[in-house]
């Protein structure tokens, strides 16, 4: 008991010293050369009528994103226990506190501080410098916002089990390192958005670089943790483990779906391409196909009309148009979101069946959809917008006679990303568990996290707690 | 005296409640239980996947009345809250030694 306690106060005493050191160095290297550059403009002195409609388009829709931190909160609570209520709050508060500072401090410089031969990026190390610049710091906030949204869907995927240090530990790993390098590779440069086929691997809004990276890590720590308490019986059969508000999810997922209005008409970063109609359109499609599909296939298997299940159909739509929705028609996107409600569902059912416990279903509706909506890309865009831009080289897919070049690309994205995600994850989780253990006692898990961890419950006065 | 215990459902505490004015009774206790009968609880499904709730919700109504009273109370009682499923409930009868009223101090058959 000693032993394993000192060596958790090594680990977390290793982990805190190695962050400090890195600040520092990093903190040194950023202001070796400081002095402000010319090509900086903290001021805004670039301000004229056309660059503030930019500006004003491209913030509002990342605070419609950041919006969505709530939306991810409530699904992912009201499909859990009341008695982890407070636990999931606080671990996903604390996702969008850590990842706002590393992702400025770090993420952001890896990202999209030049490029070192399509790896990472390797200047803007805490905005100083060249950074510090109303374009630099426009471009820092909207990749943050999509970075607490990586980092946030993984908590849905290891709720009531996993310790809050853990979690912690988790958040800085994902916001500096994971979400930055992959998001660098399709993004900022990097070698897959240079791939010589078609225009090179692309994701619009981020199925791949934002949902799929937040889903293949969220397996990673599913699988780690192994299953709740409950959730398969003696035989081995899985058996559902009801959340505590189907109120709280469905305002979270009417959150969401409001969120990524901001999310994919916002990725344009450019309030002058008048595509956003499009994209709004093919957005809003999307999710009602998916809602629709999920809905209808769990009354075909089960019976009833299921409401989680319509739930995480919405999410689907919505998660699979991410990456497609500026290059497709409306009928496309309906039918990605058909698909999208449709594979959710599998997806569950397999998950399950091969003893994999997700409580929320995050896995499923970021990891496989976003997949799919990366693949979509290239069967369906149709040759009428570019790569962020309305003029060519425009976007061709496989059903529009643009060959399976641009399928190709689409296809290594999704392997890169799968085996990233889920390699740097599991990793990530493996050796915190070797460390200190990353599972609470099963007392603990049998109280719920949130007197053990918090100190309170989420709602003291207001619902009775079964014992 | 006899106290008459029913265990109900939720649903139907309304219906037994207006089917028993007018009858001669003093007055009834009505709390929420969780329960099963032969049945074992029922099925639910959440996110696609079922589950057994063994404990489902039911009414406990306890009325305490002279013998006399008890046939005519079992009858009404028994048929206001019968819907012919499974899981309609049980009443007991029991024998009650003796009742005080607080506020009186009266005993027994005149304190009903």
């Amino acid at each position: 008991m000693n032993l394993r306690g000192n060596v958790t106060k090594i680990a977390i005493r290793g982990v805190l010293t190695f962050g400090l050191v890195c600040l520092i160095w990093l903190a040194w290297v950023a202001t070796r050369g400081s002095g402000i550059a010319l090509a900086a403009d903290p001021t805004g002195l670039g301000g004229t009528a056309d660059v503030a409609i930019d500006y004003v388009w491209i913030l509002v829709c990342a605070f419609l994103v950041m919006f969505m931190q709530p939306g991810f909160a409530m699904v992912g609570a009201g499909f859990t226990r009341a008695k982890n209520a407070g636990n999931f709050m606080t671990k996903n508060l604390m996702d969008f506190v850590i990842g706002s500072l590393t992702f400025f401090f770090v993420g952001y410089a890896l990202m999209m501080g030049g490029d070192w031969h399509g790896l990472w990026g390797t200047e803007g190390w805490l905005m100083l410098g060249d950074y510090y610049d109303v374009d630099k710091y426009l471009s820092m906030f909207w990749m943050l916002v999509f970075c607490g949204t990586a980092a946030t869907i993984v908590a849905g995927a290891v709720a009531e089990r996993l310790k809050f240090k853990a979690y912690l530990i988790y958040s800085v790993v994902v916001c500096a390192i994971i979400y930055p390098i992959y998001g660098h590779w399709v993004w900022g440069g990097g070698w897959l958005s240079n791939l010589p086929l078609g225009v090179g691997a692309v994701d619009f809004a981020g199925s791949g670089a934002v949902h799929a990276v937040g889903g293949f890590v969220a397996l990673a720590g599913a699988i780690v943790l192994g299953p709740r308490f409950g959730r398969y019986d003696k035989n081995g059969k899985p058996r559902a483990i009801p959340g505590h508000s189907i109120t709280l999810a469905a305002l979270g997922v009417f959150i969401l779906w409001f969120g990524w209005f901001g999310f994919n008409p916002g990725s344009t970063f450019n309030a002058h391409h008048l595509r956003i109609a499009i994209i709004a359109v093919n957005t809003n499609l999307a999710a009602a196909a998916g809602g629709l599909s999920a809905l209808l296939i769990s009354r075909w298997r089960t019976g009833k009309w299921d409401i989680g299940m319509l739930l995480n159909g919405i999410l689907a739509g919505l998660v699979a148009v991410t990456a497609p929705c500026a290059w497709v028609e409306g009928w496309a996107a309906i039918v990605i979101g058909l698909i999208g409600g449709v594979l959710m569902y599998a997806s569950v059912k397999f998950l399950e069946a091969k003893g994999v416990d997700d409580p929320v279903g995050a896995v499923s509706v970021h990891g496989a959809c976003g997949l799919w909506g990366l693949l979509s890309v290239g069967f369906f865009a149709d040759g009428t917008y570019g790569n962020y831009s309305i003029e060519a080289p425009y976007i061709t897919g496989l059903f529009y006679g643009g060959g399976g070049e641009q399928l190709l690309a689409q296809f290594i994205s999704v392997a890169v990303v799968v085996a990233w995600a889920f390699g740097t994850g599991y990793l990530t989780f493996k050796l915190m568990d070797k460390a200190f253990g990353i599972r609470v006692s099963p007392e603990e898990e049998l109280q719920g996290l949130d007197i053990p961890e918090h100190g309170t419950p989420a709602y003291p006065d207001f619902l009775a707690m079964p014992k | 005296m006899k106290k008459i215990e029913a265990i109900i459902r939720v649903e139907r505490f309304e219906e037994v409640k207006e089917a028993l004015k007018g009858l001669s009774y003093p007055g009834m206790t009505k709390t929420l239980v969780e329960g099963h009968g032969k049945q074992k609880g029922l099925t639910q499904q959440f996110r696609g996947t079922t589950f057994e709730v063994e404990f489902t919700p039911k009414v406990k109504l306890e009325i305490v009345v002279l013998d006399e009273d008890v046939p005519q109370m079992l009858s009404v009682i028994t048929r206001s809250a019968r819907t012919g499923e499974t899981g309609d409930g049980k009443i007991f009868v029991l024998p009650v030694e003796s009742v005080v009223r607080i506020r009186t101090g009266d005993r027994d058959e005149s304190a009903i």
